[in-house]
C-alpha cells in the first residue's frame, strides 16, 4: 500500500554508531558512472584524457548545464518551463537586433553597443516574469503556457531576423563566450560559479530549502508561512535569466546568433535533469545530481564523437544514449523515475 | 458453507529490517462486524493489504469462506472475495458514478459500451443498496459520505460479501457516521461481513460484535466486544493499564492578561465572531463540518482572507490573510490535515519541524539539532532527525506538525484537529503538550469534534452555520455538547 505503513518495531539506532545511509549519498550516485565513462573513453581513444579534450567537453556542456541548472530549480519547485530553449535564441537575437543597423539584419533602432548585455538579461527577466504571471496569477497550465511561449518566442526570433543568422554581433557580447580565464574558458568558470551558488543556496539558505517544501507539498509550505507564489515566480525568472546567459555564451562561442540557436536543447535539458535524479513530480533532487547528469551526457557524446559515429546516426544514437543513461541511472540509484 | 468469511493464520510480513506483522492471525466470522484496533504502526494497514492481496505475506496463509486465497496476480478473483474501502478514495473523480460502479466492465459483458444500459444498471444497483445519488453525477461532485457509499455498492456488486472499511469515519461528521452505521447494520442483516478499522473506540462498541487488538505487529487478543471494557481495550492496545489519561487542566492557573483578541471577524462560511483569549487559556471550538469552525481558525492563522473584522495579538493588529505576518505576530498553527497542509512528506523531520522558523541561513547541523530537540521534547518515535516524515506513523507525524507550530515559541496556538487519526498514546502526549504550553502562558484555540480534545479546554464555543451558538464552561456533559454541535437544543 502506501508509505504510511510504519515500522512498528524500529530498533533505536545508538548515537555515534550510525549505519551507512545510502540515501545521504544519493547525490553521488552518478560519480562512479562518470569515472567508468572516463575509463572507457581512455581505453577507446588515446586523446580522451588529455586536458584539451576534457576542457572541450566542459565547454560544450557549459550552455546546457546552465539550462539544466535553471530547469532543475523549476522542476524542484514543482513546475516546468519548456520555453527555456527559445529564450536561448530569442534574447541574444532581439538584443543584438536592437543595436545593429538594418543592413546587418537588425531592427535599425540603433541602441548603444554596451546595452547589449543588460538588454539581453532584461529580456530574460521579462520572459520568466511573464511565464510566472500567466501561471501563477492567471492560473494557466504551466506546461501549456511555456509550450506556447516556446513556439511564440521561436517564431518571434525568425520574424525579427527573417530566418537569417546575425553575424554583426557587438564585441562586448562575444567576450564571455570566447575568452579564457586562468587557462579555462570563461564559460566554464561561469558555470562553476553558478552551480556553486545554486548548490549553496538550495542547501544552506531558507529561501533555497523552500523550493523543496513547495515542490513536495505546496499547501503545507503555504501553511508553514512560505510565500509560495513569490518563490515560484522568482525561480521562473532565474531560470529564464540562466537561459539568457547560456544564449550569450553560445553566441560568443559561435561568433553569431543562429536563427535556430538553442533549438532542440530542451529535450537534453530534461534528460540531464532526470538522469541527475531530479523528479519531474517536484520536491526531489539536487543540483549536484543535475550537474552530474549533464557531465554524463557530455562524456557519452564525446566518446561517440571520437569514435567517429556517422553524422547521419548521431541523432539516433543520441536518443538511444539518453534512454540508456536513464536505464543506467535507474539501477545506479536504485530508484524508479517518475 | 464455512463459518468464517476470512481467516488469516501465521502471517508474517517484513519490510526491510522492520517486522510489520509477526506471526499474526485473524478469524472473521461470516455475518459479523469485526473491529480491528491498534495503535498506529500496530500492523493494521499491513494486514489489510495482505487480506486484499496487495501484499504477499512472507509466511502464513489467508482463506475466504474456507477457500484458499487466489494468486496475487488474479485481481478479479480477489475482488470477488474481498472489497476494501480505503481512507484514500479509489474512485476516479472525473468519471460518472455509473462508470465508476462498473469500472473496467463498462460493457457489461457485451463488448460495446451501451451508455444507456450502463446508466440503467447503475441506477438499479444504487437503488438496491439505497444510495441516493444520480448515476450520471460526477464522482468529484459527491460528498465523502456519498463517495464511500458508492465504493461500498461497487464492492458488493462485484459479488464480494466481505468488506473492509479502513477508518471510514475519519472524514465524516456525526450524522453521517450514524447513517453509515445504520447501513452497516442493515447490510449485515443481509449477510455481509465487515472488518472495521477505527481509532474511535466508541464506534467499535456501537457497531461491532467482535474486536481484535494488534500491538507492535503482534496479535494481542480477540474477544466479543460485549466482554471487553473500554479500559481493557485500551490496555490491550497500549500494553499499559488504565484508560485515556488526558490532562483536564482544571488546575491551570488563570490570568486576566489578554493575548489574542478577535473582533467581529467574518470570512468564508462564518460571520461576526468575536473572542478573546487570556494567557494560559485554552478555548475549544466545536461544530459540525459545515459550521465554519475550520474556516474561522484558518482565517485567524492567515490561511484565508477575512472579509471583515480584525485579529490582534498582544494589542497589535495582525494583517489578515498573510501567514508570515501571523507567524511574525506570534500565532502558531497545526493545520487541518497533516498530509495535505501539515507536512512535506519527503523531507526530514528536522526540516519539517523548522520550516516556519528557519533563519535566512540554514545550517544543517543546527537544523539537525533542532530536529533532535523536537524529537525529544514531543516524544516522536523516530530513528533520528534525518528520517523523512513519510516513514513515521500518523501519531508521530502529527507530533512533528505540533513541533513546527511551537518552534517559534508563539504566544497563540491555533490547533485544528490536533489529534485526528492518531492512536491513544499519541493523543495523550499531544494533548499533554497543549496543557503544558498553556501552563507556560500560551493561549490556544483547539478546533475539534473529539470530546477528548475538548476536555483539555477551559471553555468550549459551539459554532453552527458560522455563528457561535453556545458556550460551555468546563464540566460540560457529553450529551449536552453533542446536542449543541448537531444543532439541537438540549433544554
Amino acid at each position: 500500500m502506501t508509505k504510511a505503513m510504519t515500522p512498528p518495531v524500529s530498533a533505536p539506532t545508538p548515537p555515534g554508531k550510525q549505519k551507512f545511509q545510502f540515501a545521504r549519498y544519493q547525490d553521488l550516485a552518478l560519480v562512479p558512472v562518470i569515472i567508468l565513462l572516463l575509463i572507457i573513453g581512455a581505453i577507446l581513444s588515446p586523446i580522451f584524457l588529455t586536458p584539451g579534450n576534457l576542457i572541450a567537453v566542459l565547454t560544450q556542456q557549459s550552455e546546457l548545464s546552465l539550462l539544466v541548472l535553471g530547469q532543475a530549480m523549476i522542476l524542484i519547485v514543482g513546475k516546468m518551463d519548456l520555453s527555456l530553449e527559445s529564450t536561448v535564441g530569442l534574447a541574444p537575437a532581439l538584443a543584438v537586433a536592437l543595436i545593429i543597423p538594418a543592413t546587418s539584419g537588425g531592427l535599425d533602432v540603433g541602441l548603444a553597443a554596451w546595452m547589449a548585455l543588460p538588454l539581453c538579461l532584461l529580456i530574460g527577466v521579462v520572459v520568466g516574469g511573464l511565464n510566472g504571471f500567466l501561471i501563477l496569477k492567471v492560473g494557466l497550465s504551466g506546461f501549456m503556457v511555456t509550450l506556447g511561449m516556446l513556439t511564440m518566442l521561436r517564431g518571434l526570433q525568425l520574424a525579427i531576423t527573417e530566418g537569417k543568422s546575425l553575424i554583426d554581433v557587438p564585441e562586448s557580447f562575444l567576450y564571455l563566450g570566447s575568452t579564457s580565464w586562468l587557462g579555462l574558458p570563461a564559460a566554464v568558470w561561469i558555470c562553476v560559479v553558478c552551480y556553486a551558488v545554486g548548490i549553496f543556496v538550495l542547501k544552506y539558505l531558507r529561501a533555497g530549502r523552500s523550493l523543496y517544501a513547495i515542490g513536495g507539498n505546496s499547501e503545507a509550505a503555504r501553511a508553514a508561512g512560505i510565500r509560495v507564489d513569490r518563490v515560484v515566480w522568482t525561480v521562473l525568472i532565474i531560470g529564464s535569466v540562466l537561459a539568457v546567459v547560456a544564449g550569450i555564451l553560445m553566441t560568443g562561442r559561435l561568433g553569431s546568433v543562429a536563427a535556430t540557436q538553442g533549438e532542440g536543447m530542451i529535450f537534453q535539458v530534461f534528460a540531464a535533469a532526470v538522469i541527475g535524479g531530479i523528479s519531474l513530480q517536484g520536491g526531489k533532487g539536487t543540483l549536484f545530481g543535475a550537474l552530474s547528469g549533464v557531465l554524463m551526457l557530455g562524456l557519452v557524446e564525446q566518446i561517440l564523437r571520437l569514435q567517429g559515429v556517422s553524422g547521419f546516426y548521431i541523432k539516433a544514437s543520441y536518443g538511444a544514449v539518453i534512454i540508456l543513461a536513464l536505464i543506467v541511472t535507474r539501477f545506479a540509484t536504485g530508484q524508479k523515475q517518475e | 458453507m464455512n463459518d468464517f468469511a476470512a481467516v488469516a493464520r501465521g502471517v508474517t510480513k517484513r519490510f526491510g529490517r522492520t517486522l510489520a506483522l509477526d506471526d499474526v492471525g485473524i478469524e472473521i466470522r461470516a455475518g459479523e462486524s469485526h473491529a480491528l484496533v491498534g495503535r498506529n504502526g500496530a500492523g493494521k494497514s499491513t494486514l489489510v493489504s495482505v487480506l486484499t492481496g496487495m501484499q504477499v505475506p512472507d509466511a502464513g496463509e489467508v482463506s475466504f469462506f474456507g477457500e484458499p486465497a487466489p494468486s496475487v496476480a488474479d485481481r478479479a478473483a480477489w475482488r470477488r472475495h474481498v472489497a476494501c474501502v480505503y481512507q484514500k478514495s479509489t474512485v476516479v473523480p472525473e468519471l460518472s458514478v455509473a462508470e465508476n460502479l462498473f469500472i473496467n466492465r463498462q460493457d457489461l459483458g457485451g463488448g460495446l459500451i451501451s451508455w444507456k444500459k450502463l446508466k440503467a444498471e447503475a441506477a438499479a444497483l444504487l437503488e438496491t443498496y439505497d444510495v441516493a445519488v444520480r448515476p450520471d453525477e460526477l464522482v468529484s461532485a459527491l460528498t465523502v459520505e456519498q463517495r464511500q457509499l458508492v465504493e461500498i455498492a461497487r464492492a458488493l456488486s462485484v459479488g464480494s460479501r466481505f468488506v473492509i472499511l479502513d477508518e471510514p469515519t475519519a472524514q465524516l461528521d456525526g450524522p453521517a457516521i450514524e447513517r453509515l452505521f445504520d447501513r452497516m447494520r442493515s447490510l449485515q442483516d443481509k449477510g455481509v461481513t465487515f472488518l472495521f478499522i477505527s481509532h474511535h473506540l466508541q464506534e467499535v462498541y456501537e457497531v461491532c460484535q467482535t474486536v481484535t487488538v494488534y500491538r507492535d505487529a503482534r496479535h494481542i487478543v480477540t474477544a466479543p466486544v460485549a466482554e471487553m471494557s473500554k479500559p481493557d481495550l485500551i490496555e490491550a492496545m497500549t500494553g499499559e493499564a488504565g484508560g485515556l489519561n488526558v490532562p483536564s487542566g482544571a488546575d491551570r492557573p488563570s490570568s486576566s492578561d489578554e493575548v489574542l483578541q478577535v473582533k467581529s471577524l467574518s470570512g468564508d462560511h462564518f460571520s461576526d465572531i468575536s473572542l478573546s483569549a487570556t494567557r494560559g487559556e485554552v478555548i475549544g471550538l466545536a461544530g459540525s463540518a459545515s459550521s465554519g469552525k475550520h474556516e474561522f481558525a484558518e482565517t485567524v492563522y492567515g490561511l484565508r482572507k477575512p472579509a471583515a473584522g480584525s485579529i490582534s495579538v498582544d494589542g497589535a493588529v495582525v494583517r489578515g490573510g498573510d501567514v508570515p505576518a501571523a507567524l511574525q505576530a506570534g500565532i502558531g498553527c497545526v493545520p487541518r490535515d497533516r498530509h495535505h497542509q501539515g507536512l512535506v512528506l519527503d523531507l526530514s523531520i528536522a526540516e519539517n519541524a523548522t520550516m516556519s522558523t528557519a533563519s535566512a541561513f540554514v545550517w544543517p547541523s543546527a537544523q539537525r539539532s533542532a530536529g533532535a530537540t523536537a524529537i525529544a521534547s514531543y516524544d516522536v518515535k523516530a530513528s533520528g532527525p534525518d528520517q523523512p516524515v513519510s516513514d513515521l506513523s500518523g501519531g508521530n507525524q502529527q507530533k512533528v506538525v505540533m513541533a513546527r507550530a511551537l518552534a517559534g515559541d508563539p504566544s497563540v496556538l491555533v490547533l485544528i484537529n490536533p489529534t485526528a487519526g492518531v492512536d491513544v498514546k499519541s493523543k495523550e502526549s499531544l494533548l499533554g503538550v497543549v496543557d503544558a504550553q498553556a501552563r507556560r502562558g500560551k493561549a490556544a484555540i483547539v478546533v475539534s469534534d473529539e470530546l477528548d480534545d475538548l476536555r483539555v479546554c477551559d471553555r468550549v464555543l459551539v459554532l453552527f452555520h458560522g455563528q457561535v451558538v453556545r458556550e460551555f464552561a468546563r464540566g460540560w456533559r457529553d450529551q449536552e455538547l453533542i446536542a449543541a454541535i448537531e444543532g439541537m437544543s438540549s433544554e
